[in-house]
Order: C-alpha cells, then structure tokens, then sequence
C-alpha cells in the first residue's frame, strides 16, 4: 500500500525551524540584521554597561560638571550635576527598552485578542468591537497619553499601562483583517464539522495563522512605543527624574543646548538608534514572513 | 502545409537560492500552418515553461537559462527567437505569436473595458486610428460569437461569464491574425458545456485563418478533440509524438499507456467497477532525476540494465510516431499479441 | 429507524441567499442555489452529484453537512430532521457525517501537525482518549490511507497535493462516520493522482461500509465511483439514475449535453458533439418553466409553463423533462 505515496515534498534542510526561508530570507536582509545588531549592542550595553563604567549613574561630581565626551573617565561627559552621563543613559535605557517592550507585549495581547473576537464571531460583536476601536483610533494619541497621565500617577508601570491602552488599535485591526479573510478557509470548517468548539478555533487553529502579521506589527510597537515614552518623559509627564529615561534626559537638556549640546544629542542618538533598529527588524520581518505563502 | 516554427533542442533551467534546476531539456518539434499541435503531461512535465520559452516570456537570466534554438519561420525569413532583443520579441508578441491563458479573469485588465482592451491591443502593433480599431474589435467579437458585439464594448470583465472571458481573450489574441496561437489550459477551468463551445470555436478560428494552434492541457479527452498531432511530456522531456489518433489508441511510452489507463472512461461508467490501473510512485524532483530513463523507476515495463543505465533517445517508431523508450518494440508487439 | 431507510433524505430542499444591496434590506433579489431538491441517499451507497458552475451541488452538500439553515423543505439524518434537531442530537449526528474537500492546499491547517490536525475530532467527539491514544489513531489512520504513521508529526506545506487530500480523508475517518460527503476532491490533483485518490476512496467506502455523497463536475469520474447518478441544473436535480442507466439511456436533454460535451480520448475520430448555445442562465433569475428550456434543442413551448416534476422512466430512473418521445445519444452502450 505503501508503494503509491511519494517522500515529504520539501527537503531536509527546509524542515529544521533555523534553516527554514523565512529565516533564510531575514537573514539575507541587510537593513534587518543591521537592526538586530544595534539593538543587541545597545541592549548590551545598557544591561553590562552601568557594571563596567567606573562610576554610579547617581553619583554626583560637582568638579566635573559639564565636561564633554571624551573627558578623563567620562565616556560621554558628564551633566549639570557631574553624573556620567554614560552612566545614565544606559540605566535610562534599561528603562527605555523595559517600558517599550511590556508595552509592546500588553498592547499586543489586548489588541489580538479584540481582533480575534471581532473576527471570528463578526455581525454584532465584529462591529461593535471594530467601531469601538476605530473611536479609540480617531483620538489623537498625545492628547489621549497627556490626559491619561495627567490623572493618572507618572511612574513607569503607569507609563507602560498608558502607552499599551493607546497602541492595542493597529494590532486589533490587523488581527480582525486576517481572522476574517481565514474563517472562510476550508480548514476551519474542517473543525466546526470535527465539532470543535469556539475557543479552540479561534486560539489554537485561527490564532496561530496570523503570528506572522502579529509579529511584525509588534516589532513596529516596540519603536512606537518607546518614541511614545520619549516625548512622554520629554513633555514632563513619564518618567520622573531622579529616575531617568531618555526623554527626561532630553528634557533635562533643554536648558543646556548651547553650553552642552552633548546632553541632548545623547539621548537623542540612542533613541534615534533603537527605534530605528526596530523598525528595521520589522521591515525585514515583513518581508521574510510575506514572500512565504502560508497556505502553499 | 508550410513549417512556422522549429524548436530545436530546446533546454529551459531555474536557478532558486542559488541552485540550479533543469524543468526543460532537449524539446524538439515543430508545428505547420493550420495545424494543431497538442503538448500533453501532468504537473513538472515541464509543458507550460516550454510555451513561455516560446513566447519569450521567462525571467531574464540569470534567473533562467535557455538553451537550443526557436525559429519562426516566415513569409520573409526565419527568425532565431531565442536571440532577440526584447524590443524585438515585443513586437513579434500578439502580431505573430499571441498566447491564451488558463484564467481570463486574471489575464483581463479589471479597470479597463473589454472594448478598450481589443483596441489597445490592435493599436499597439498597428498604426490605425482608433475608429477603424473599434470596428475591428467588433468584427473579433462576432467571430468569436459573442452576441450584440456593439453593445459589449463597454463592458467589464467581471460582468461577462468565464465562457465570454474566454471568447474575448480568443478575439484579443486573434486581433492581429497571428501565425501561431498558442493556448495554454484555456478550458480547464471552465464548465464542460462551454469547454465544448471553446474548443469549437477554436476549431472553426483555425480552419478560417489558417493559423498554427500549440495546445497545452493535461486533458487527453481535449486532446482527441482538438489535436491533430500530439507530444506527451514527461520530467521536461518529451517522450512520445505523433498523430493524435495513434498516440491515443496505440502508445508505445510506457508513461502515456499508464495515463490513458488511468483515466476513468465514460464508456465504462457504471459497470463492475476495479479500481483504476494507476502509475506507481511519483514524479521526480528535477534536482534529482534517476539514472537513464526519467519514467523508470515508476514503469511496469523496466528492465534492470537496460532502463536505468543510461538515458533513451527518441526513436522512430514508423509513420512519424517518436517514442522515448528503449523497449518500445516489445511493447508494441504485447499489445499485437 | 429499520436499517433500509435512506440514511438521508431531503424533501423539497430550498436555500435561498439574498443579494443584498445597502446597508438595510434586500432588493428583494435572492440567488436560488438550491430550489427544491426531493431525494434520497441509501445506506452504504454512493450518490454522485454532478452539475456545472451555478447548478447548487456545492451548496447542497453543504447544506446536507448541515453547515447551512435550509431556506425551506426538510433534511433528515437517519430519521433526524438536521434543521429542528437540539444541540445534543446534533452532536450526535455530527459525528456521523464528515467531509473531505476540493482544495488540498486549504483544508489542512498550515500550522498544525498532522497529528494535532486528525487529533481534533477525537478531541471533541471522543474526550476521553489520552494524548498517545490520539496519535496513535493517528497514525493508524495515515497507514489506512496510505501513508506512513512516522509522517505523524510533519507539516502540511510538506506534502504534495495528493498525500494532503489523503490526510483529509484520514481526517474525515478519524470517528468513524457513516456519512462522508466528498465535494471535487479530485478536481485539483493530476490525472495520476487522481487515480490513486478515487482507488482510496472506493476500497474505504467498501471497507468501512460508508454512506456517500460524492460531488464532481467530471462525469467520467462520477460514473466510476457512484452507484446512482443524479444531474443538477440552476438548483435542481434534472435526472437521476443507476449509473449504468444514466450513461446508457439518458433521458433528460441536459444529461445528454453534459455526456456529449464531456471529453474522451477514446475514439479515434472526434466525437460529433452537442453544443449547447448561450452561457448557463444566472440563479437569481432562473427561466421561467424547465430551467434548461432556453439552451435545449428539444424544447417546445409548453417547457415554460411550470417547472417539470421528476417523473419515473425505469427502475429508480427518474428525469425532469417532459417530453417522453426522446431517444437521446448515449455515452455508454447498453
């Protein structure tokens, strides 16, 4: 009986997850692995770094104020108050990074969710569910994350909080496209005759299905996200100092853009540099998960 | 009956992550005016990227290769296709050689009307102005037997049945009274009754005009129909030519008399029924073709040292039927017996 | 329910979709997919249905799989009405029907194992089975099919079109039905697939005693898989008949159309064929009368007055068409 079959259609090297095309294709993308490097570096730097660097990010040199990169110990100078400013971006980053990527994993899981509801069971929840995300879409987000953290306590869970409460919506609608397009799918009534019930199809057969589109509009989250936390802190409602972040360090640098430029074109760099690696990351995610036709 | 195309040799190969594929290798035939010539194999027989090797329509290289020689031949000369600049293949494209395709509402331009789409495809290889390109649209669509041509100028693709589709992707590549038509599956995806209107219609449009037909199908009932001469293909080669008729009735591949038995027949439909003589195995992959005969390792006619050494050429088995198969005497005579 | 009833049986089965135009209520144009089907599926036999684009043997399966609310007329499971039936007899009488379907590359779920994909109806319909006893059923039913229990574990985009339809058989056995409603699942695969394909089907209908429904728009296939053959045209059944019967002695100017149309390399010489004028009428606004009178070469002008009743010709051979002093071109001798 066994002489009709052929052998599995794809070859060996196609099987294993870390050789499979999508990573093959990510990998082949330069701008994308560009990305992943500088984050690691910069992730790297901010987890080992405040260990390696001689001084603590609290620390005060009052002598030392306002030397510029480069000085003595001072790898990147130091601030108003001689704290090394090395010092404190990365503990700032560590901050950074944290608040971008919880939020990320929040508004992730909230925005998945929705859309998985909405999709699945369509007409009146689809749409009362899609409508409420389009209202919530409509607010502009400053304006939404100010009043928010006006009543609300600035610290970095709240910040976190806040941030995933206005990020969930892209995500919401992705998710609500795709379960749409694939409940028609032969495969899911496949399941409803196999007598498979509501939750199982939507999470354990619809949900895997639309990883790829979750990924990347994550990935892209996280770059949101801590853009949203910079110019939070920046505008004097995120993360307050003592603890700093690197939109309260900009902030903080306002005042001293003339004396010590450095001040603010730190902080600026690394947020620059770790948003954009995200957004890179996810544009090669994109690509590499989208040339690959998931139901070939 | 004059020749209009020589295909000579003919090698088409892939080249996927850095890996070379051959789908294609040593295709040769020709095709006369007037006549119908049928390309016959399932999928990876390679049929289908032999037509786009003709048309000029594969990816530049290095993303495909393409060896061997295509020749129109012409009332002023021959042409070697495979040499052309694109510029050139453009021009021959839709005037000389024009192609029908499987899907005509992908082929069909949406935003466009079926009227623009026939004058367009006129005006683009014809200096006319568009009034005379509008009455010739309307003489396309009368001989292609669409009903009120006038009025279906302005219609839209998605308005008209995949029958019609059809009918106006026929008229837009006959527009320019091509030598050759190629079609490629132009029936598999429609309904059987308009199967039978289409391949008539094709029928009749040849008679008329005189043109070449290279039909691509899997399709052996659509063979006997429209096909005066037939090339069965296999793993990228062909492996089996001649008339239609004696190809159907009396093969000498081993593949086609597999596939011939493993079509279900009208004429036995109901009847005590045994399952249905299948082809054992698969078809192989083109990174890993077996040694000597493409088929051998799925034929019931395999012998050990004969079949699996080195691989057949095509011999003449009289008559002008070709067959690719080493044992194809003994097997003509078991049949006799 | 003594054991010669049918195990379906439909009466008058409609369904009806709207067409629906803004944003509140019809414009009263509905697509008559299914417009009064009367018949009957015996137990462990095998009904062919087969019809073109718009004839409704797609939405009748569905709706026989009860995956739609008939619009009117009643289905009936082994004497329980699908439509009226409570949620604990429908579980019951939806673990007797399976389905396999047309596309190999859709209806198996990209992301999921076989295993886990034959494992979910044991999961609902047999919740008390542990996890190995799942993949081990598993893997018994891929060797019934034909493939090797070791696969248990691979991906679907691993597989070629014909091993994944065979996995969608497994997967349709996996509880045992009795009722297996296969629509085109051959129509997709290759010529030698396909014979590998309908030699599985016809030894595990035999085996397993399966009742089916077997939807097709190849005739040729239909006549080597089904024991009765019934014709649709824009939603209803035009002709119905043993195989032989139908192939033979055709009664019904459709039926005669389809066989003439269909292709056959058998002849050496072409077949003279019957070819019908004009595109299959749309189901929103069928013909008023016989469906098929304003593409039949018979037609007379009582066709339009009122829709034809199937009537009998022979043993279990029924056709739609009124006129009785046809001898219409057979595909089959007798």
């Amino acid at each position: 009986m066994l002489t009709n079959t052929s052998p599995p259609a794809i070859a060996e090297k196609d099987r294993r997850w870390i050789t499979s095309r999508p990573v093959r294709r990510f990998v082949r993308h330069r701008l994308a692995i560009t990305g992943l490097v500088m984050i690691s570096l910069i992730a790297l730097l901010c987890v080992v770094g405040p260990w390696v660097l001689p001084h603590g990010m609290l620390d005060i040199h009052i002598r030392d104020r306002f030397s510029p990169p480069g000085t003595e110990t001072y790898l990147l100078g130091t601030d108003e108050m001689g704290r090394d400013l090395a010092a404190r971006l990365f503990m700032a980053g560590r901050v950074s990074l944290m608040v971008g990527i919880a939020a990320m994993v929040l508004s992730t899981f909230l925005g998945a969710v929705i859309g998985l509801v909405a999709g699945y069971f369509g007409k009146v929840i689809g749409t009362v569910l899609m409508r409420f995300t389009d209202a919530v879409l409509c607010f502009p987000q400053i304006f939404l994350l100010l009043v928010l953290a006006a009543f609300l306590e600035p610290n970095a869970l709240m910040i976190t909080i806040i941030i995933a409460l206005t990020s969930w919506m892209e995500i919401a609608r992705i998710v609500s496209a795709e379960i749409r397009s694939l409940r028609e799918r032969d495969f899911i009534t496949a399941a409803r005759i196999s007598g498979a019930s509501h939750t199982w199809i939507m999470f354990r057969e619809l949900l895997p299905n639309t990883i790829g589109p979750i990924i990347v509009a994550a990935t892209l989250t996280v770059a949101r996200a801590i853009l949203i936390e910079a110019y939070v802190s920046f505008l004097g409602y995120g993360i307050q100092p003592p603890l700093p972040s690197w939109g309260n360090m900009l902030n903080n640098a306002q005042q001293f853009l003339d004396t010590a430029p450095w001040l603010a074109i730190v902080p600026g760099v690394a947020i620059t540099l770790a948003v954009t690696s995200f957004n890179f990351i996810g544009d090669g995610l994109r690509d590499a998960l989208d040339a690959r036709s998931d139901l070939q | 009956m004059s020749r209009v195309l020589s295909v000579e040799n003919l090698g088409i190969g892939f080249r996927s992550e850095g890996q070379d594929f051959t789908v294609v290798r040593d295709v040769s035939f020709s095709l006369e005016a007037g006549e119908t010539l049928a390309l016959v194999g399932e999928s990876g027989s390679g049929k289908s990227v032999t037509s786009l090797g003709v048309m000029g329509l594969l990816p530049p290289p290095p993303q495909s290769r393409t060896t061997g020689r295509i020749v129109l031949h012409s009332g002023d000369g021959d042409i070697e296709l495979l040499d052309l600049p694109e510029s050139r293949m453009r021009r021959l494209r839709g005037d000389r050689i024009a192609m029908i395709f499987q899907e005509p509402l992908t082929s069909l331009n949406p935003v466009h009307t079926i009227g623009d789409q026939i004058v367009e495809a006129i005006r683009s290889h014809r200096r006319v102005s568009r009034a005379k390109a509008r009455a010739r649209a309307v003489e396309l669509l009368e001989q292609v037997g669409i009903p009120d041509p006038q009025d279906r100028l302005g219609t839209y693709p998605h308005e008209l049945s995949g029958g019609m589709r059809q009918r106006i992707m026929i008229a837009i590549a006959l527009a320019l009274e091509p030598d050759i038509l190629i079609a490629d599956e132009p029936t598999t995806a429609l309904d059987v009754t308009v199967q039978a209107q289409i391949l008539d219609l094709l029928r009749r449009l040849q008679k008329d005009t005189g043109m070449a037909m290279l039909f691509i199908t899997h399709d052996f009932g659509v063979v006997a129909d429209i096909a005066d001469r037939t090339i069965v293909m296999y793993a990228g080669q062909t492996v089996e030519e001649g008339r239609t008729g004696t190809v159907l009735s009396d093969p000498l591949m081993p593949y086609t008399i597999g596939l011939m038995n493993a079509v279900p027949r009208l004429e036995t439909a109901g009847l005590k029924r045994g399952d249905l003589k299948t082809i054992e195995g698969f078809v192989p992959d083109p990174a890993a073709l077996p040694q000597g005969c493409s088929f051998h390792p799925r034929c019931a006619f395999m012998q050990e040292g004969l079949c699996d050494t080195s691989p057949p050429s095509i011999e003449d088995a009289g008559g002008g039927h070709m067959v690719r198969c080493k044992r194809w005497r003994q097997i003509g005579e078991g049949r006799e017996t | 329910m003594t054991p010669d009833t049918p195990l379906i049986e439909t009466t008058d089965l409609k369904q009806h979709f709207p067409l629906r135009r803004g944003l509140f209520g019809g414009s009263g144009l509905v697509v008559r997919a299914v417009d009064g089907i009367t018949t009957d599926i015996a137990r462990r036999s095998v009904l062919g249905l087969v019809g073109e684009s718009g004839s409704g043997k797609s939405t009748f399966g569905r709706a026989v799989m009860g995956l739609e609310t008939p619009t009117s007329g009643s289905l009936k499971f082994d004497g329980v009405d699908i439509a009226r039936a409570g949620s604990e007899e429908m579980k019951a009488v939806r673990r007797r029907m399976q389905m396999v379907f047309q596309d190999p590359f859709s209806s198996l779920n990209p992301r999921m194992s076989v295993a886990n994909t034959l494992s979910v109806p044991l999961r609902f319909h047999e919740p008390g089975l542990s996890r190995q006893a799942r993949r081990d059923r598993a893997g018994e039913m891929l060797e019934t099919v034909g493939l090797p229990a070791r696969y248990i574990d691979r991906f679907p985009h691993e597989f070629s079109g014909g091993q994944r339809q065979r996995i969608g058989i497994a997967r349709a056995l996996m509880v045992r039905p009795d009722f297996i409603m296969a629509d085109e699942v051959v129509s997709a695969l290759d010529v030698s697939v396909q014979a590998q394909v309908l030699n599985l089907f016809a030894r595990l209908q035999r085996e397993m005693q399966l009742t089916m429904l077997f939807i097709t728009h190849d005739l040729a296939v239909v006549g080597h898989v089904s024991d009765r053959v019934a014709v649709m045209y824009l939603g209803r059944i035009v002709e119905i008949a043993p195989t032989r019967a139908l192939f033979s002695q055709p009664h019904h100017p459709y039926t005669e159309a389809l066989l003439s149309a269909a292709p056959t390399p058998a002849t050496r010489q072409r077949k003279k064929r019957i070819v019908l004028e004009g595109d299959i009428p749309s189901a929103v606004n069928p013909p008023s009368g016989c469906p098929f009178r304003t593409r039949c070469p018979y037609a007379l002008d009582a066709c339009a007055e009122g829709v034809p009743e199937l009537r009998q010709v022979g043993p279990g051979h029924r056709t739609a068409c009124i006129r009785d002093d046809l001898t219409l071109a057979a595909a089959a001798g007798n």
